[in-house]
């Protein structure tokens, strides 16, 4: 084998050898999806309960973190999961503790649920189209739904709010419940409007930039 | 061989393969290459692009039969006998033709593309004080739209109709529209590419682009600048709609986005959002 011929060869085995490698990281970035969580299904439909919180469980890799967690409707358990498993075609009901304070809008518009069955969400009970955009703590988004539901955040003068996950019912906390049906299967995203990230350039750092706390994944099956 | 005649013969060959292929390109490749002929705009560049491309044809033609013929015919197949070549001597005509040639053909397309800009805007942002402005239909004033940009979505604001702002775009035909093209957050580009618009979206600057639509049709929106995790989600469809349909479905939204139009800020070409409390 001539030095040509072997530089050559050397040279086509390392540029194959790289590319293998992108190749596979790409393929596993691609493929990583976290830990899911599937709606409970009912007569009525599927439901699907939710928490945010100002800050992650102590012993997450990001325990300063504002996030979203899956939880049960009694708030006993707690999983640090953001894609969600939703059937197709159903009537998916949805609620949510939200535990985190009053953060504001940066697009005053995301103020108005869209997407939601009857047009309307209920606010602690109380049938709501819209809430102050400066009351808003976070906004859960479905965008390829045109779902958008503005979450309002527990006021400053709040005597119990929760510091990390998870959190109780004794925890000063409002209550969202929307409905919205899903469409057919594929795999859809979620994200949070509100720049939350605390300790972030404008709050848009962080977990606003990291699947798994703000933003996520919707899996219809 | 000589030189004259190994120059003649490349000529002949590249212009035997350039008129062909220059034909092939102008009458079937450029008539089919995006954005399509939907708007004046889209049009424009369509011109644009087949006369660039009719230009440009013939010289890569040249070039690359150049290139090939020396590969093939200059190539020294016996090796032992490389010996360093006689010094180059240069051939000033040869050169002088090259370099007029080129320049002529550069600052050519310099012109064209300047003059062409300057027509209408040619669909992209200008900024603020736009300079290329096209003139609207008779007895139609330009339908001003705000196009905001935010961290990960397109949302769209009428002034013209109390400050409405939507989730979709929807376009009357056959309207002059001025895009003020803005950002909330980050820089983020307005890419709606069959309307022939391209507009970045800068925080606290208004860049302006213009359309002039035409029938009504379907078209694609996508930023075009890397602006975050979701960034490539960061995509929606937009429609060009009848006249009257269009008024159907700003009243439609008017009414829909009713709750929220009392918490708008004033209609404003930028903003500077509050809240930053978490971010500071």
């Amino acid at each position: 084998m001539t030095s040509v011929t072997k530089r050559l060869a050397g040279v086509i085995t390392t540029a194959a050898v790289v590319v293998i490698l992108i190749a596979l990281y790409i393929g596993l970035y691609l493929t990583n999806a976290s830990a899911s969580v599937s709606a409970t299904q009912g007569s009525g439909g599927a439901q699907l309960t939710l928490a945010t919180v100002a800050a992650a469980a102590l012993n997450d890799s990001h325990p300063t973190w504002v996030s979203y967690y899956a939880v049960s409707p009694d708030l006993k358990t707690w999983k640090h999961a953001t894609t969600y498993d939703l059937p197709a075609h159903t009537l998916v009901h949805v609620t949510i503790y939200q535990f985190d304070s009053q953060t504001g809008l940066r697009n005053e518009f995301l103020g108005q649920a869209t997407g939601v069955t009857g047009g309307k969400f209920l606010l602690n009970g109380k049938s709501t189209s819209a809430i102050d955009p400066t009351t808003a703590s976070h906004v859960f988004a479905i965008q390829a739904f045109n779902l958008s539901v503005p979450l309002y955040g527990i006021p400053s003068s709040a005597k119990n709010p929760c510091s990390n996950a998870p959190c109780s019912m004794s925890n000063d906390h409002e209550t969202i419940q929307f409905s919205f049906t899903t469409p057919g299967p594929g795999l859809y995203r979620w994200q949070c409007y509100v720049p939350c990230a605390a300790g972030f350039i404008e709050g848009f750092g962080g977990p606003m930039q990291t699947v798994g706390y703000m933003d996520g994944f919707i899996k219809v099956v | 061989m000589t030189g004259r005649e190994h120059f003649r013969r490349v000529l002949w060959i590249s212009i035997a393969l350039a008129v062909p292929a220059t034909l092939l390109v102008v009458l079937l490749l450029a008539p089919n290459m995006p954005p399509g002929d939907h708007t004046v705009q889209a049009g424009h560049q369509m011109d644009d692009t087949t006369i660039l491309l009719g230009l440009s044809t013939p010289i890569a033609i040249i070039v690359l039969t150049w290139f090939i013929y020396s590969i093939i015919v200059f190539r020294e197949r016996d090796h032992s006998s490389v010996l360093e070549g006689p010094a180059d001597r240069g051939a000033a005509n040869y050169q002088i033709a090259w370099i007029a040639t080129t320049a002529t053909i550069v600052l050519f397309l310099a012109v064209f593309g300047s003059v062409s800009m300057l027509q209408d805007g040619s669909g992209g942002g200008q900024g603020p004080s736009p300079i290329a402005k096209p003139d609207p239909p008779a007895g139609q004033a330009p339908l001003q739209i705000q196009v905001i940009a935010q961290q990960w979505q397109f949302t769209y604001r009428f002034p013209s109709y109390r400050g409405v702002e939507t989730q979709h775009l929807e376009l009357p035909a056959n309207r002059l529209i001025e895009f003020h093209v803005t950002s909330l957050d980050v820089i983020h580009s307005w890419w709606a590419q069959q309307l022939g618009v391209k507009a970045d979206a800068n925080p606290g600057f208004d860049n302006v682009a213009y359309v002039q639509t035409k029938s009504p049709f379907k078209f694609d929106i996508r930023c075009v600048e890397l602006c975050g995790v979701w960034h490539g989600y960061m995509f929606d469809t937009g429609t060009v709609v009848s006249d009257s349909d269009f008024t159907s479905w700003i009243a439609q939204e008017e009414q829909t986005y009713a709750p929220i139009l009392k918490s708008l800020p004033p209609y404003s070409t930028t903003y500077f959002p509050d809240p930053q409390r978490r971010g500071g």
